[in-house]
């Protein structure tokens, strides 16, 4: 079921127009990775979704209009984990957590304190919940900036770049929760640059190239070299892992798509 | 944790400016003993009656409000615009006050009637502030919102030399650059009556925007994501503080520091929270300019009053180095 979809989604900015023409559906129970090169449109994309930004076109929250729902409403359906974790002043991380809660009352009765205590548990941060929020490591922010989206208990999570700054521990371990929630009912819409973490956790993917879908479906037919060398001038090399087809950038494509540089051992060694 | 901290803390600070309220209507210029200042008063004494009441009351109620009101604003400010280096006055607030104020003691306006000049002053807050945000508009960053600021500050602060240049006679002048010193002196209840409304209402208007403040602590998007009317918040604090700092500077001048040191100091008791730091910071401002206030009638010695923005300046400036240098040392 479709909780957030967008119907011809454009933003401009002055005459630069960002994206154009996107068609985008996130369904309750998928995890849905949003792709693509630098400047291709994936944060304003996902701040459009989010009603961050003025936009051209339609989008349905529950059915319903966006611009319909109240602001309080949609900050109780949608969680916007913004890209860069900024935390501004010298806040207990417990309580940086709690501004989850803030659309849903004030946000420090025993119920929220379970959520709290149990997003807490889920981003592996309890052991932080005293901390100053501003003494944390980038990846520690990570978590913690992670957990207050998911305090919210939204039906959509819109997350930019959540990976950035995490080791690959982390890594998995948060592509592993978002995949969690998302069995567990969540519709999310995750910003990655690791291709080969997309492919493995992403049911679907949405690659966008200068704005536009360039393709959408799953890992295994967005991830086609013509497409990847078109949306970041890249060959990749492919490894069958457990049904699963895992792409590792390797080089870049010259002009036409043909390698730019001669590699004799990529071409034989995209066997695993 | 920090909670109960906070609350204490608010304990506190309101036990200490009842004592200080207490002391300041005690100390004054003329040798009167506290008991028989009382009792007088009480047995309807003319001279103690009018001591107390007339002077030195409506000098600490001014006094508590007019700390009250920088200590809010700035709190509000530097947690709206994220930095702790934001003072009421970085808007235009206080500047636009002071050019209003200027303004009437130059055309001589200040002298036609009693209010006169607190009046300027507030009709310069008003005209700056609607500059402000003509310049900046409703949903426009913080960065744009500083820089309409500033713009607007300096224009004042140009405008307010060019007057000085202008002035016709140094009697003039001096009038000028006293008034700019800031002080409570031989104000009356009717400056009372003029100010309390607006500080009141601006702090009201404030002390309701801790929720969206604690919310901006994570940036503007993701206060919006959280349900917070950014463009509604800005206005909000912008109106309260025009109001409150603009009474305040209205009626006393230009004090400096208060509404910079308050909220820094306030903010480990605080927990970090921009919104609890509100109501902290309102007290806290209170407290120190009754301590200024106290201090300045207490190092008078027989010359001229100290003025009370000269004493803040003068001991919040390298008070406000050594809290940056602790800072500095706790988190490089």
């Amino acid at each position: 079921m479709s909780v957030l979809s967008g119907k011809n989604l454009g933003v401009a900015v002055r005459d630069r127009q960002l994206i154009e023409g996107i068609d985008l559906e996130l369904r309750a129970g998928e995890l849905t990775g949003i792709i693509g090169a630098n400047g291709a449109g994936k944060s304003t994309l996902l701040k459009a979704l989010a009603g961050l930004l003025p936009c051209s076109g339609r989008i349905m929250l529950d059915g319903r209009p966006l611009q319909t729902h109240s602001l309080n409403g949609r900050a109780c359906r949608i969680a916007y984990l913004a890209q860069g974790h900024s935390a501004h002043w010298p806040l207990p991380v417990r309580e940086v957590v709690a501004l989850g809660r803030l659309p849903h009352g004030r946000g420090d009765g025993p119920e929220d304190a379970a959520i709290v205590d149990r997003v807490l548990r889920a981003t592996d941060a309890l052991g932080l919940a005293q901390r100053n929020v501003l003494t944390l490591s980038g990846g520690e922010r990570a978590r913690v900036m992670l957990a207050r989206a998911l305090a919210v208990e939204p039906k959509v999570l819109l997350a930019d770049e959540p990976l950035a700054a995490l080791d690959p521990a982390h890594q998995i371990s948060i592509m592993q929760l978002f995949a969690a929630e998302a069995a567990a009912g969540l519709a999310i819409g995750v910003v990655l640059h690791d291709l080969t973490l997309a492919a493995r956790f992403c049911s679907r993917l949405v690659l966008l190239h200068k704005g536009r879908v360039l393709a959408a479906g799953a890992p295994r037919e967005v991830f086609d070299d013509t497409l990847l060398a078109e949306a970041f001038g890249i060959r990749a090399l492919h490894f069958e892992h457990g049904g699963l087809r895992l792409p590792v950038p390797w080089q870049l494509t010259g002009k036409n798509g043909k390698p730019a540089g001669g590699d004799p051992v990529a071409s034989n060694s995209a066997a695993a | 944790m920090s909670f109960s901290r906070s609350r204490l803390a608010v304990i506190g600070l309101a036990i200490a400016l009842a004592g200080l309220a207490a002391l300041s209507l005690m100390i004054g210029y003329v040798d009167l003993s506290p008991r028989r200042l009382i009792a007088g008063t009480l047995a309807g004494d003319l001279v103690p009656q009018r001591i107390l009441l007339d002077i030195r009351l409506p000098r600490t109620v001014l006094c508590l409000a007019v700390g009250a009101a920088l200590g809010i604003a700035g709190a509000a400010m530097q947690g709206l615009l994220r930095n702790p280096l934001a003072e009421p006055g970085l808007l235009g607030v206080s500047s636009g006050a002071a050019l209003g104020a200027v303004l009437a003691l130059y055309t001589g306006f200040a002298d036609a009637f009693y209010l006169a000049l607190p009046l300027a002053g507030f009709a310069g807050t008003a005209i700056a502030v609607a500059f402000v945000f003509a310049l900046a508009g409703r949903h426009t960053g913080a960065t744009t919102l500083i820089l309409a600021g500033v713009a607007v500050s300096s224009l004042c602060g140009a405008l307010i030399s060019l007057i000085l240049n202008w002035s016709p006679n140094p009697t003039a002048m001096s009038e000028i650059v006293f008034w700019m010193m800031g002080s409570l002196a031989d104000r009356s209840s009717r400056d009372v009556g003029l100010a309390l409304p607006f500080i009141a209402a601006g702090a009201v208007l404030l002390l309701g925007c801790g929720r969206g403040l604690r919310a901006l602590t994570l940036g503007e998007d993701t206060a919006r994501s959280l349900g917070i009317d950014l463009g509604r918040l800005r206005f909000r604090i912008l109106v309260g503080s025009a109001a409150a700092v603009g009474a305040a500077v209205s009626v006393s001048g230009a004090i400096g520091f208060i509404g910079l040191v308050a909220p820094h100091l306030m903010r480990p008791l605080a927990g970090g929270d921009p919104g609890r730091l509100l109501p902290l910071s309102a007290l806290a401002g209170a407290v120190l300019l009754m301590l200024a206030d106290i201090g300045v009638r207490l190092l008078h010695g027989g010359g001229p009053e100290l003025k009370l923005g000269v004493l803040t300046a003068l001991v919040g400036a390298p008070f406000f180095l050594v809290l940056i240098l602790r800072t500095r040392r706790e988190m490089p």
